[in-house]
């Protein structure tokens, strides 16, 4: 009797096992398919950059190329050298640049200054500024888009990168601010109190107390606001165009331009340039670029 | 006044910022409000003229389909998204190995642009050498796949992009939920005989319901404001089958000269998008006085 209990108990453990075992199978089974569905685009482009016009008649999407052919991303860069109409993406990716910085900069600048203020200098009504700043992360920016362009116009830097740099610092500040204004409620007020009866100032508080120990928060908005800025497209495209124009916006104008035949191997390859600067960024700082989505989103 | 300068130090440091969003914010918004009352076309009018904008917007062709369009890819957006973002965050949650790899995967389309992707699925799904030629090598003759260039399934074409774009981040949300969740809560649970099912079904995903409210809002505002996606991989062709409110704000705008309308449609958005932020942010602001 007691035998039998317990040769049916291991029977039954034994059942569960491999339903555990099938179950374990049929998990990492969906993940693959899912990985592959996300891979899957990213695995085309960089074949196709690789292949020939040829190859890719006559192959199919998958097919690996026939060598590691590297023309079709020397043609994106820096074009084929014959003058008019041979657009490349080199001197877009450069504007991108000298947008990305300073924008990226006073935004961050300015969100730390003004989260600083919101937690640690409270005054009545602080919150409602802060929901006031706050709105601004949502705005559909087709609402101010008429607005801005005049304003670009009579401030007369329409179409020019310095316009963009405005553009992006003032549509980056609500959060910017919102990022260091929740790292900060964090930060124990008695610190700042502490300091104050010492004597220390406004500016010193910040630099000696607060801007040592706000290293994650600094990371993790310098990191969304570069992605956000240089994968912006509607500013980009409203705001500039020839010369002045981003890389984002250079890259649509490339892939729409129906002038000769289509080569998709160099779309690729462009498309892969004007990826790779914040894949690069996501792939060696993920936790933070993580933390930026999540508490830009959870929290606001 | 040194005095006065240094008790009003903090304020002087914030004015930047509220100065700015004041003026290139509300402000803004306030001017097209203002001209989406006015007869505008080429260059803004400043006389008062009703609501013509708004009719002339509603009777629009183009406009209603672009609102249809919204409807239908915001609904499939958001089922699609987050479907897949829980199936994964859960099943990522049964100490997976390789964990770290696989969430990077399926996170990394957050980090492109719409203009790369959208360049990227244009090439996919293009009909003559992309996955339809892929199949039809494989020896599926008569496989076609033409969504790209067809007016009936073009908007599907954009779903497929949006959703392999933002499924990731739900995904990270509800497993950022998840984690947070405390074990002894599941424990308790598996001891009183709860299988993984019932554990997920009946105990944590109840839980996680201010994860699902975050993440309909944000892709709600997501979708309304998408306009990169579209003009990278449709234009909002064939025709303008695929044109969205973003889309149509933009061409009024700055291609037709319809100042006034493009004012319109953009104050429609506006108020759309306020419809799903303002109840967020209200209960947001309640969670955090309530803590």
């Amino acid at each position: 009797m007691q035998d039998n209990i317990k040769s049916s108990y291991q029977q039954l453990e034994q059942k569960s096992k491999y339903t555990n075992v099938f179950l374990r199978w049929f998990l990492y089974f969906v993940l693959i398919l899912f990985a592959s569905y996300f891979i899957f685009p990213l695995y085309v482009m960089v074949v196709t950059s690789l292949k020939t016009m040829e190859e890719i008649r006559q192959g199919t999407l998958l097919s690996w190329p026939s060598g590691l052919n590297f023309e079709s991303w020397a043609v994106a860069w820096g074009g084929r050298g014959y003058g008019a109409g041979d657009t490349f993406l080199r001197p877009y990716f450069w504007n991108s640049i000298k947008m990305v910085v300073p924008a990226v900069f006073f935004s961050t600048f300015i969100g730390a200054m003004t989260g600083y203020v919101l937690t640690k200098w409270r005054f009545k009504g602080d919150s409602w500024v802060f929901l006031f700043l706050l709105f601004g992360c949502f705005i559909p920016f087709q609402a101010i888009l008429l607005p801005m362009a005049r304003t670009l116009g009579v401030l007369g830097i329409s179409n020019s990168i310095i316009g963009l740099v405005l553009v992006h610092t003032v549509y980056g500040i609500p959060f910017t601010t919102l990022f260091f204004r929740n790292y900060y409620v964090s930060v124990p007020t008695e610190l700042v109190k502490a300091a104050r009866i010492d004597g220390a100032g406004f500016f010193k508080i910040f630099f000696k107390i607060l801007l040592p120990i706000s290293a994650p928060i600094i990371v993790v908005t310098v990191i969304w606001q570069f992605t956000q800025i240089w994968n912006d497209f509607l500013f980009g495209s409203t705001f500039s165009f020839g010369e002045a124009a981003p890389i984002q916006v250079a890259l649509n104008n490339m892939v729409l331009s129906s002038t000769s035949v289509k080569e998709y191997n160099v779309d690729m390859a462009s498309a892969i340039i004007a990826g790779v600067p914040t894949l690069i960024v996501y792939v060696l700082a993920g936790k933070y670029f993580i933390r930026g989505l999540t508490s830009g989103a959870v929290k606001g | 006044m040194f005095k006065w300068l240094e008790k009003n130090l903090p304020k002087i440091v914030m004015a930047p910022a509220v100065g700015l969003i004041g003026w290139f914010v509300y402000g803004f918004v306030l001017w097209t409000l203002y001209i989406s009352f006015t007869n505008s076309k080429i260059l803004p009018k400043y006389e008062l003229w009703g609501f013509g904008q708004y009719e002339k917007l509603w009777a629009s062709r183009k406009w209603l389909i672009s609102v249809d369009n919204l409807l239908v890819f915001t609904a499939l957006f958001l089922i699609f998204c987050i479907v897949i973002g829980i199936i994964l965050a859960i099943f990522l949650d049964q100490k997976i190995r390789a964990e770290g790899v696989l969430r990077t995967i399926y996170l990394y389309p957050m980090a492109l642009s719409f203009i790369v992707t959208g360049t990227a699925w244009k090439w996919i799904l293009n009909p003559t050498l992309g996955i339809q030629k892929m199949f039809v090598d494989w020896g599926f003759e008569n496989f076609t796949f033409d969504w790209l260039v067809n007016r009936e399934m073009a908007i599907y074409t954009i779903v497929i992009a949006g959703v392999w774009q933002s499924a990731g981040f739900v995904m990270a949300l509800f497993l950022a939920g998840l984690r947070s969740v405390e074990d002894e809560i599941v424990k308790a649970a598996k001891i009183d005989g709860a299988g993984l099912f019932t554990v997920y079904w009946r105990i944590l995903l109840p839980m996680m319901r201010p994860v699902f409210f975050t993440s309909f809002v944000i892709l709600v505002h997501i979708s309304i404001k998408s306009y990169d996606l579209i003009v990278a991989l449709t234009q909002g062709g064939p025709g303008i089958s695929t044109t969205m409110p973003a889309l149509f704000m933009t061409q009024a705008a700055f291609h037709k000269s319809q100042v006034g309308l493009s004012a319109a449609s953009a104050m429609m958005m506006f108020m759309a998008v306020a419809a799903v932020i303002i109840p967020y942010l209200y209960s947001e602001l309640r969670r955090e006085n309530a803590r």
